[in-house]
């Protein structure tokens, strides 16, 4: 009989549990008033209820543990029993009067349990006698809870050694005998329990029996806690005889189940030792089962049996566990031909955090790991399954995680291999966990060809692998990476100039072939690098043994020409003319002239041809003038040439305030403090008035076009220059200049057309502040002042 | 008391990959004011990072900033001060300090916040303050061959600041402490 409803169930269940309560409540009457006779009556009809067949397991299960519960109490009544004067045997004879097998088998169970402790008989006969006759329950919930009851009621009585009920001789046997053989009965109710009723509720009456799991991994547990089960015993007899009822029950849940149960309940130690026997079972299961969950479980509990002590270690190496692990996943893998490749790249990435923990020192072994998930890869596309790339990502990063070091991951050879079978976006992800992983453990990779490997790896980042430009990529993911490659290219170092030429060329070869995207990222950090090699072998001097090859700063300005050239193309002109200039002046602190100028030349064709935007030439003039007064390596011919046409440049800006300004930044050219041949005042003068002239048609547009004067704000800054060049001691600026400058000013600012400023009042008050401070401070700068009023 | 930080120079990445990690571990949130960042962070996660340690950022723009929204100069009044940043780039002769007093007079401002050099300054004159905190990273610059990353904690408590320096020697932090006062005259006007 099926329920065939859930109510129809409570009905029933509430009818199960009344009556056996009813039967309780004269039972708990006849204990009271020790009536035997009524008490085993009761007791019999209170358990009748059990013999039910409507329930589902789950409520059966709730009847179950009321019965259970009224049970102690009649234990406890039949231990008073005796210790009355009652006899045990005649107990346990009479009982068996009960008309019912299940009453019968339940109250032979508990005084069966009162028989063992008033050691009348051994316990190992009683046990055998009990574990026997409960065979005469086949139907499978029923026998199920039966002999869950009889495992209950036994566990703390097994003649174990140690145990006070242990016999003469060997009971420990006696015991494994028993607790196996419950549990082989339980485990053949337990699969049959699939067969009982429709074949349309299949599916439910799999889930219920997966609840029920529990009852027959409990003797699992009880062998598992047996004291007398030492490594010989567990080998020659538990785990082959558990192994046989697994094995052949057929059944996918429950070997599923149960290889689960022995890996988690049994020592680690006996694990190891037992591995072949073990690992001999994984082959022979359904196809169906979950290998590679269970056997990755129990890889990860070795590994961390590994990693708790160094004194283990001999152990795994004597058991050569790690070859018949590799091999059992082999064939594993083989038995089970419709594993998906998730399957397959899980239980390589737990072998290889195996061999990781425990074989360290063992390259070859993590490289066949991957070798062989490669032979499991080949053949296939690239993989699109979601949880399998994760995998292999997991499977990538676990040698990065161990070593702690890209260094060790670069010697195995099938590392990139395995990168192959990645889709972009997943070999982007790896790549990027390569990286962080060498940022964090600021590895230095100190040769060209361990940069050559690395690139290799994470050319994912680097360049656009085929497909990738079908793919959106989000313009944030895309910055945040080129970003981190950037970061790398600095931690790419060697010490001795050589290798680092070799390793800036390498980097260079693989980031040209980034695109336009991409170079502006690279080629910053690259220069840098180069330029920072350009310092060390500054001083040194040239080719001192007359070699063709070594490196020089000369041929590392030729490359560094060639690779921000690069970025004029793209075009990125503005950061292209930035790097150009910080050449030119790398090129002047090594006395290179023609390279400086060279530099300073494709600087200014950037800027004549390529920067339109007038906010970028305002920047690019501010910093070619500021490059330009710092060069000293410049004879006065090139000066000339590159000074006039910077001033050229600064007159020629768009807007007025940027041509002034610029302009009157151009007189530093011409004055230089620690220059002594760059000290032209007629010219510092002429760029000064030019400056003037610039602010005069500044002010004049804006009273033609607004109708109102500008600020005066220019004619301050000219003012703070002409202070500035006056100081210097330059003969051309005069105290008479400066008068009617200051003069000027303030006519302006008194004239009705002006516009008031606060910010230039200000920026004239400190002017003037400040030259009153000058004069106060006596000595030479104060009579140097004196004859300026103010 | 007001702690301002006044930062600048990263060059992250194209000259540096990170801030050290002794100084990020000092920076910690909720103990700096005001952050003040003369420019040249470069990239936006720098940016972000200095937002994560104090809400009140000004930036102001260097050279090769990703973000060119940052103006070329700024200021704003703590306390009694009244502050000024400017990159520095724009300023010729560059680190000149006679061409950045001029600056701090255009500015009208007290202290004066600038960069570019790549190298710690603090100077004082007629009666304003002028510092550079170098940069935080150490990175590469044409004006010097030996580069310690360095950064400025400021402490505005009245008219006086103490500027403490914090510079990266050898591995080691080094502490540097200026005191200084406005005088009765400068906060005259």
């Amino acid at each position: 009989m099926i329920a065939d409803g859930v109510e129809d169930e409570e009905k029933w269940l509430a009818a199960g549990i009344a009556g056996l309560q009813q039967n309780a409540f004269y039972m708990h009457r006849a204990l009271d008033s020790n009536n035997l006779r009524d008490a085993l009556k009761y007791s019999a009809q209170m358990l009748s209820e059990l013999r039910t067949s409507r329930l589902s397991p789950h409520k059966y299960y709730e009847l179950y543990m009321r019965a259970f519960d009224e049970l102690r109490k009649l234990e406890m009544f039949f231990k008073e029993e005796t210790r009355r004067g009652c006899s045990i045997v005649d107990l346990y004879e009479l009982v068996q009067h009960a008309g019912n097998i299940l009453p019968r088998l339940y109250l032979l169970c508990t005084v069966g349990s009162v028989y063992i402790k008033s050691k009348e008989a051994p316990a190992k006969d009683v046990l055998k006698d009990l574990v026997e006759m409960c065979r005469g329950i086949q139907h499978p919930v029923r026998g199920l809870f039966l002999r869950s009851y009889l495992a209950q009621v036994s566990r703390d009585k097994l003649p174990d050694i140690g145990s006070e009920y242990e016999g003469d001789a060997d009971t420990v046997v006696d015991a494994v005998e028993f607790v196996l053989q419950n549990f082989t009965e339980m485990n053949k109710l337990w699969v049959r329990m699939q067969h009982q009723g429709p074949a349309r509720e299949k599916e439910k009456r799999e889930k219920e029996r997966s609840e029920l799991r529990d009852l027959v991994g409990k003797n699992l547990h009880v062998l598992s806690q047996i004291e007398g089960i030492d490594l010989d015993m567990y080998k020659e007899t538990v785990l082959p005889r558990v192994l046989e009822q697994v094995v052949n029950c057929k059944d996918e849940i429950a070997q599923y189940y149960l290889m689960d149960c022995i890996i988690q309940v049994f020592p680690d130690e006996y694990h190891l030792q037992t591995l072949d026997v073990l690992l001999g079972a994984f082959p022979q299961l359904q196809p169906t089962v979950d290998i590679k969950t269970v056997l990755s479980r129990l890889m990860e509990r070795l590994s961390n049996y590994a990693a708790s002590s160094a004194d283990v270690l001999p152990e795994f190496l004597q058991v050569e566990a790690f070859s018949k692990l590799n091999n059992a996943i082999g064939k594993v893998i083989e038995a089970q031909p419709d594993m998906p490749i998730l399957g397959v790249i899980t239980l390589y990435s737990s072998l290889l955090t195996f061999t990781l923990h425990v074989h360290p020192d063992r390259l070859d072994y993590a490289d066949q790991v991957l070798g062989a998930c490669v032979k499991k890869l080949c053949g296939k596309e690239k993989l699109e399954d979601k949880k399998a790339t994760k995998q292999i990502v997991a499977l990538l990063s676990a040698p990065l995680d161990k070593y702690n070091d890209i260094v060790t991951a670069l010697k195995l050879s099938n590392y990139p291999r395995v990168m192959e079978y990645l889709d972009s976006e997943t070999n982007k992800v790896m790549a990027t966990v390569i990286i962080q992983s060498i940022m964090k453990n600021k590895t230095r990779i100190s040769t060209a060809d361990r940069v050559e490997a690395l690139f290799e790896l994470i050319k994912g980042l680097i360049k656009d692998l085929d497909d990738a430009f079908h793919d959106e990529v989000d313009e944030d993911d895309f910055k945040e990476e080129q970003n981190s490659v950037a970061r790398l290219i600095q931690l790419l170092h060697s010490d001795d100039p050589e290798e680092m030429f070799k390793i800036i060329c390498t980097v260079r070869k693989h980031i040209l072939g980034g695109g336009p995207k991409r170079l502006p990222f690279t080629v910053p950090p690259l220069v840098f690098s180069s330029l920072k090699l350009v310092r060390q072998l500054q001083g040194q001097e040239e080719n001192p043994f007359g070699e063709e090859e070594s490196t020089t700063p000369k041929k590392i300005f030729q490359v560094l020409n060639q690779t921000v050239e690069t970025l004029s193309n793209i075009p990125a002109p503005e950061l292209a003319l930035q790097l150009f200039l910080q050449c030119a002046e790398a090129a002047n602190d090594c006395d290179l002239e023609p390279v400086a100028y060279e530099f300073f030349t494709q600087a200014y064709i950037l800027y004549e041809e390529e920067i339109s935007d007038s906010r970028a030439q305002v920047t690019a003039i501010h910093l070619i003038i500021g490059t330009l007064q710092r060069m000293h390596v410049f004879g006065v011919e090139n000066r000339d040439t590159l000074t006039h046409k910077a001033t050229g440049y600064s007159a020629k800006l768009l807007k007025k305030p940027d041509q002034c300004r610029a302009v009157y930044a151009c007189s530093h050219l011409f004055w230089v403090d620690d220059q002594d041949n760059v000290k032209d005042g007629e010219r510092v003068l002429l760029c000064l008035k030019r400056a003037l002239r610039i602010a005069n048609a500044a002010q004049q547009m804006s009273n033609a076009a607004r109708g109102s004067a500008g600020s005066v704000t220019l004619f301050v800054e000219i003012l703070n220059k002409y202070l500035y060049f006056f100081e210097k001691g330059n003969p051309q600026i005069t105290v008479a200049a400066i008068q009617s400058l200051i003069e000027l000013i303030t006519t302006e600012m008194h004239s009705d057309s002006s516009t008031p400023d606060p910010a230039a009042d200000a920026f004239f008050a400190s002017t003037l502040r400040y030259m009153e401070f000058q004069k106060q401070k006596g000595g030479a700068m104060g009579e140097k002042y004196e004859p300026i009023k103010v | 008391m007001v702690l301002v930080l006044a930062i600048g120079d990263l060059h992250i990445p194209h000259r540096a990959p990170d801030l050290p990690p002794k100084f990020k571990s000092m920076l910690v949130p909720g103990k700096i004011q005001h952050i003040i960042c003369t420019g040249n962070l470069c990239i936006k996660e720098v940016h972000d990072y200095f937002k994560t340690l104090c809400p009140d950022l000004h930036i102001t723009r260097g050279e090769y900033d990703e973000d060119s929204r940052y103006p070329e100069n700024k200021t704003l009044t703590i306390g009694q001060f009244k502050l000024g940043i400017c990159h520095g780039h724009q300023v010729i002769p560059w680190g000149d300090l006679d061409s950045l007093a001029m600056v701090q007079r255009q500015l009208d401002v007290d202290i004066l916040v600038t960069g570019h050099t790549h190298q710690f300054k603090a100077y004082k004159h007629e009666g304003g303050v002028v510092i550079n905190p170098g940069s935080a990273t150490g990175a590469y610059s044409s004006f010097t061959y030996d580069v310690n990353p360095s950064f400025v904690l400021m402490d505005i408590d009245g008219l006086r600041v103490v500027v403490y320096v914090y510079e990266l020697i050898d591995g080691e932090v080094k502490v540097d402490k200026i005191d200084f006062k406005k005088t009765a005259t400068a906060s005259a006007h």
